[in-house]
């Protein structure tokens, strides 16, 4: 997957820990932009019951 | 239709099961616990189970820990410490684990060591939660500062040997004692193979006296430093499987976020008896599992898993409705109301 089968061993390691450490911030910046945009909305649904 | 060859169903099923893990590691700072197993009664093979659980944990600790980060839950000298007594205790844990092996007697003693700890953990957390004996709840500082002031003076939190690390506003403890509490918390985790956060966090709070969140955002920031470690280390055995973890960690992303969030509004003293029951019935999970493998029963093990992930499940689900509860409360400017 993503053309990192062919590296070597300790090369391969680090670019499957760089690509999920890649992945987690990519999706901790993408679900922070969604929890502002929706958040208050959200949180006012719930308060308005 | 498949994407990088897992069918669109399977993707769908690991993220949501992610957002499960995540919301229940965001919030409570654990549940490492429920990745591997399930993905063994999957059918993956056990070094693509670990490794990828791990490195699953490993992603979904860097968002729970920026989370807790912005929260100001994170004390990152504490997490050092943490690191280093934990390492040093999985280390010795893993040898003693590796002697019982070569001894025929890791099995027995392991799943029984496990199955005491949990209960035992969860049992006392769940006593002082829902204890009718009001001397345990201080009056100025709530329950978790009348059970700093039961601690006896021979706890390590007592010991004034120099350097002392400040922790938060008014925690001073000694380095010495630290390393020995998460040398001992560690002991465990490499003795059980887990993460070992359900020792941990208690023992952060009760020993060394931080606050519920604050142990959580320091103990997801030592998960994520050894989760990235182990990561690395399994990944060159190939058992990181990609197909496994993106997906997984999409999910969990999303309830890790979640879950940190949330620990702000729901009461801590109902958040500690939450975590007291998925502990205890963790405790009954891993009995189940122990009793189906004496009694070559494979069936018992899926029930073991199955009320381990319907207990996170449920956990998952009192925590999202203490935590709308509690918006709702505040929002008419009351306490938010008890179970």
């Amino acid at each position: 997957m993503l053309g990192i089968a062919t590296l070597s061993g300790p090369v391969h390691a680090a670019a499957l820990v760089g690509i999920v450490l890649a992945e987690a911030l990519l999706l901790y910046v993408g679900y922070g932009g969604v929890f502002r945009l929706a958040g208050e909305d959200v949180k006012a649904a719930i308060e308005d019951r | 239709m498949a994407v990088f060859g897992v069918s669109a169903v399977t993707l769908a099923t690991f993220a949501g099961f992610g957002a499960l893990v995540g919301l229940i590691f965001g919030f409570f700072g654990m549940g490492s616990f429920l990745v591997t197993p399930t993905l063994l009664v999957l059918g993956y093979d056990s070094t693509v189970a670990v490794g990828s659980g791990l490195a699953f944990v490993f992603g979904t600790a860097v968002i729970a820990t920026l989370k807790h980060r912005d929260l100001g839950q994170v004390e990152y000298r504490l997490g050092a410490v943490t690191i280093a007594g934990t390492t040093a205790g999985i280390e010795v844990g893993k040898r003693g684990l590796l002697a019982l092996r070569d001894a025929g007697l890791a099995d027995g003693l392991v799943g029984g060591a496990y199955v005491i700890l949990l209960g035992t953990v969860g049992t006392m957390v769940l006593r002082d939660v829902y204890s009718d004996d009001t001397s345990s709840k201080s009056a100025d500082g709530g329950l978790l500062a009348g059970l700093a002031d039961r601690i006896p003076d021979w706890v390590p939190r007592r010991v004034r040997l120099p350097p002392r690390l400040l922790v938060g506003d008014d925690v001073e403890i000694s380095v010495w004692s630290l390393v020995l509490i998460t040398f001992v918390t560690g002991l465990p985790a490499g003795l059980l193979g887990i993460g070992g956060g359900f020792v941990r966090i208690p023992a952060l709070i009760y020993l060394v006296g931080v606050s519920m969140p604050v142990a959580v955002g320091t103990n997801v920031f030592a998960i994520m430093v050894s989760g990235g470690i182990g990561t690395f280390s399994w990944a060159q055995s190939g058992g990181v499987d990609l197909s496994v973890v993106a997906p997984l960690l999409l999910g969990s992303a999303f309830g890790a976020r979640l879950g940190s969030a949330i620990t702000d509004h729901v009461d801590e003293h109902r958040s500690m008896g939450y975590f007291g029951a998925m502990v205890v019935l963790g405790a009954v999970a891993v009995a189940i599992r122990q009793v189906g493998r004496r009694l070559d029963m494979p069936e018992l093990r899926v029930v073991g898993i199955a009320l381990i992930v319907g207990s996170a499940f449920l956990v998952a689900m009192l925590v999202l409705a203490s935590a709308v509860r509690a918006i709702r409360s505040d929002d008419d400017g009351g306490a938010a109301p008890a179970d």
